[in-house]
């Protein structure tokens, strides 16, 4: 299965199409925040922006601390969100350890589904779909669910 | 959010209390320029100062505000230090969406706060800090001391003031996010009048959007046309500095304070030269694809050891025109240098350029000496107008702290009107001929953009009075209706008025996107009755000597074209006004 990377950071120019475009398409929001993909700027020597996104990590830490499996494995990497399962402990925000997943003011979690919905509005093709190249951590085979947005 | 009114957050500084007003009129006026004024209208004091503490600053955004690409401009309307009248300045970065973000169609300062401070907000928090120990400082060390303080980054906009801004300057601006501005008429000196140092809007709130596909379809149409159409591709391609050349090969580009409109040296300060040679990287507004901020690198050397720093310098057009082609440094790094230095300082770039190129001017004709400008200064001196840009923004002295209320004030003072390249306000970087020095001389905001004047000067040969009124006119109200959506006027050739219909009806404005035309004609006479009740006269506004003398590829200006349409515009200007006052906007 494909995941989303950002492999091309250094070419963004901060414009926020991307964020625009999850809020937009995916989770039917405006916003900058309640997103899977959120651009930050970077100081120091890189001065440009980071994506604060989803590394696809197989086994997730945010679907094993996840109490009601709200959030479980995605094959391939990454998680399947069932809200309706969520009661917005903030557990999978916690154990995220990229700070990719954000709470809402409610403390509804928003992360990336790699579903690439945001890909083709990125004017410099920063952000790309592709097929995992990482096998599995050691140890911590990835389980076979589909991906799904599920609410 | 979408709503059929207007949410406002008001703060009084001196109280250090905010309010939440509701506001109708939202298919009246829109928002943005709309909204300013009619907020002007209710809260502003016509007759008191630009210094008076209850007067307002308006940071208003539009309808489509966040919601379509390139909606990305937030208009400040305020009373001016510059000509003591009602003004808008525009910038863009990220202010306009964290706006939206943090759930205001406008941020409505009044009041004087005791001491310094900064200003933070967002959809859930507004705080006033007292900040002295940031008074005095430049815009760079500021920015870095409050990215310190507030958290976000990347969802937040910072808005401050340099030293120009704390002295109450007509040539103070308000920095952006960095790169961006409010820099025309004094935004900066009423902020600073007010002891406000800074402003920090965290955009922290979220929407939802309204419901079915329609409207994330013509987003998507919408953002296709911006992005795989060669459009936009002259704003993020060379950016406006293509200008550079094209104008001088006109015979069009103001050069050492308008003696000349070509020159051969021109070469080493073109759009294609920045690019090869200092353009380091791009930037965006949020919200917009396109990326049209250039950033140039320039890199001192200071240590005999091959020890460097570097910076990065937003560059455009109207920066190189006046602190590059008008003082005659004709060398690409000189003129970031010098950007860089009116950046620090809180000047806005335009408006300080032209003022030195008059003041150098002065100085060859005996008119003022070192003993005014501590330094000497003539054309192609980059380093001593680094100098003098300091002492511009600091108020080092009487001479500059004139200077700094504008070049027409110091000329009237110490002589040499005739060649002080005021229009309105210091020129912008076109010397296309007669429609051109109209439109900015009288226009709302004595700015390039109010028309197209320039490009109209290029298209006609003919010199048609009512024909080029009528543009004036037409073309104006056209803009004002972008620039109350809240839209980068880049996109002007994108948002038609069908486009602009169909955005709104897709978020639920259909009352609006029914009348456009009457609304942009209403929004056009109510900010000129807003302006006329602060004292704008423009059939009093003059034109001096300087532009009558100068040789387009056209030959020489046409005066008698030039004052037929300058007494005309301001007849029509005040009839726009009255028209406002009679509801006539059919």
């Amino acid at each position: 299965m494909k995941i989303l990377l950002a492999p091309r950071m250094e070419r963004c120019i901060g414009c926020h199409s991307c964020s625009l475009a999850c809020a937009r398409e995916v989770h039917r929001r405006l916003s900058w925040d309640t997103v899977g993909i959120r651009i930050h700027s970077s100081g120091g020597l890189s001065t440009g922006f980071e994506a604060r996104t989803c590394l696809a990590c197989l086994p997730a830490p945010c679907a094993a601390a996840c109490p009601t499996g709200a959030y479980s494995q995605r094959r391939g990497g990454g998680v399947i969100v069932r809200k309706k399962l969520c009661i917005q402990c903030g557990s999978c925000a916690a154990a995220c350890p990229v700070d990719a997943i954000y709470l809402d003011a409610a403390g509804e979690p928003f992360g990336c589904l790699h579903c690439g919905k945001c890909v083709p509005y990125c004017p410099h093709g920063c952000v790309e779909m592709v097929e995992r190249q990482r096998e599995p951590a050691p140890g911590q085979p990835g389980q076979e669910a589909e991906a799904q947005v599920a609410s | 959010m979408i709503r059929d009114h207007f949410r406002l957050l008001k703060v009084d500084l001196t109280t250090g209390r905010g309010q939440v007003v509701t506001l109708e009129g939202r298919d009246l006026v829109a928002g943005g320029s709309g909204l300013a004024a009619l907020i002007y209208q209710q809260f502003g004091k016509p007759a008191a100062p630009w210094n008076d503490p209850e007067q307002p600053l308006i940071f208003a955004i539009g309808p489509l505000t966040g919601y379509f690409p390139l909606m990305s401009k937030t208009v400040l309307g305020f009373k001016s230090p510059y000509h003591d009248q009602y003004a808008e300045s525009h910038a863009g970065g990220r202010s306009a969406v964290a706006l939206r973000f943090a759930d205001l169609d406008a941020l409505v300062i009044t009041g004087k706060a005791a001491r310094p401070s900064v200003l933070s907000l967002g959809s859930r928090h507004l705080r006033i800090r007292e900040a002295h120990y940031l008074w005095g400082m430049d815009v760079h060390a500021v920015g870095k001391y409050l990215r310190r303080k507030h958290p976000g980054s990347g969802h937040r906009s910072i808005l401050r003031i340099g030293p120009a801004g704390e002295l109450g300057s007509a040539m103070a601006g308000i920095n952006v996010d960095s790169y961006r501005h409010f820099g025309r008429l004094g935004g900066g000196g009423a902020l600073g009048a007010k002891n406000l140092k800074a402003i920090v809007i965290q955009g922290d709130g979220n929407f939802p959007l309204p419901e079915g596909r329609g409207y994330a379809r013509l987003f998507t149409e919408v953002h296709q046309k911006l992005t795989q159409t060669t459009m936009m591709q002259k704003y993020h391609n060379l950016g406006t500095p293509v200008n550079m050349g094209v104008l001088n090969d006109l015979k069009a580009l103001p050069i050492r304070n308008l003696r000349e409109t070509s020159a051969p040296d021109i070469s080493g300060i073109t759009g294609e030269r920045f690019a090869q040679d200092t353009l380091l990287r791009n930037m965006a507004c949020s919200g917009c694809p396109v990326g049209c901020i250039h950033l140039g690198f320039v890199r001192e050397r200071f240590h005999s050891d091959h020890r460097y720093y570097f910076r990065q310098v937003s560059y455009d057009h109207e920066p190189i025109f006046a602190v590059g082609a008008m003082l005659g440094v004709t060398d690409c790094f000189h003129v970031l240098d010098l950007i860089d230095v009116t950046e620090k300082m809180g000047l806005d770039v335009m408006s300080a350029g032209v003022a030195l190129a008059w003041a150098a001017e002065a100085t060859t004709h005996g008119v003022i000496s070192e003993r005014e400008t501590i330094v000497p200064l003539g054309f192609g001196d980059a380093k001593n107008f680094e100098t003098a840009l300091r002492h511009l923004g600091q108020g080092a002295n009487d001479f500059y702290r004139l200077l700094a209320q504008g070049v027409a004030k110091a000329a009237s003072y110490y002589g040499g009107q005739d060649y002080a390249c005021v229009l309105g306000q210091e020129m912008g970087g076109y010397a296309t001929g007669e429609v051109f020095f109209v439109s900015q001389a009288l226009g709302f905001r004595h700015s390039h953009l109010d028309s197209g004047g320039y490009s109209y000067d290029q298209k006609h040969k003919d010199r048609d009075v009512a024909q080029a009124l009528n543009f004036l006119v037409k073309d104006e109200e056209g803009r004002v209706l972008l620039t109350s959506m809240v839209a980068c006027l880049f996109a002007r050739e994108v948002y038609q008025e069908e486009l602009l219909a169909a955005c709104l009806n897709s978020l639920g404005y259909g009352t609006m996107a029914a009348q456009l035309p009457e609304l942009s004609r209403r929004i056009q006479q109510l900010r000129w009755q807003t302006r006329l009740a602060t004292g704008y006269d423009p059939a009093q506004v003059k034109i001096p000597k300087r532009f009558t003398e100068i040789q387009t590829w056209k030959g020489p200006l046409d005066r008698e074209y030039l004052e037929t349409l300058r007494l005309s515009y301001a007849r029509r200007i005040k009839e726009l006004a009255l028209e406002a006052a009679s509801g006539h906007a059919g």
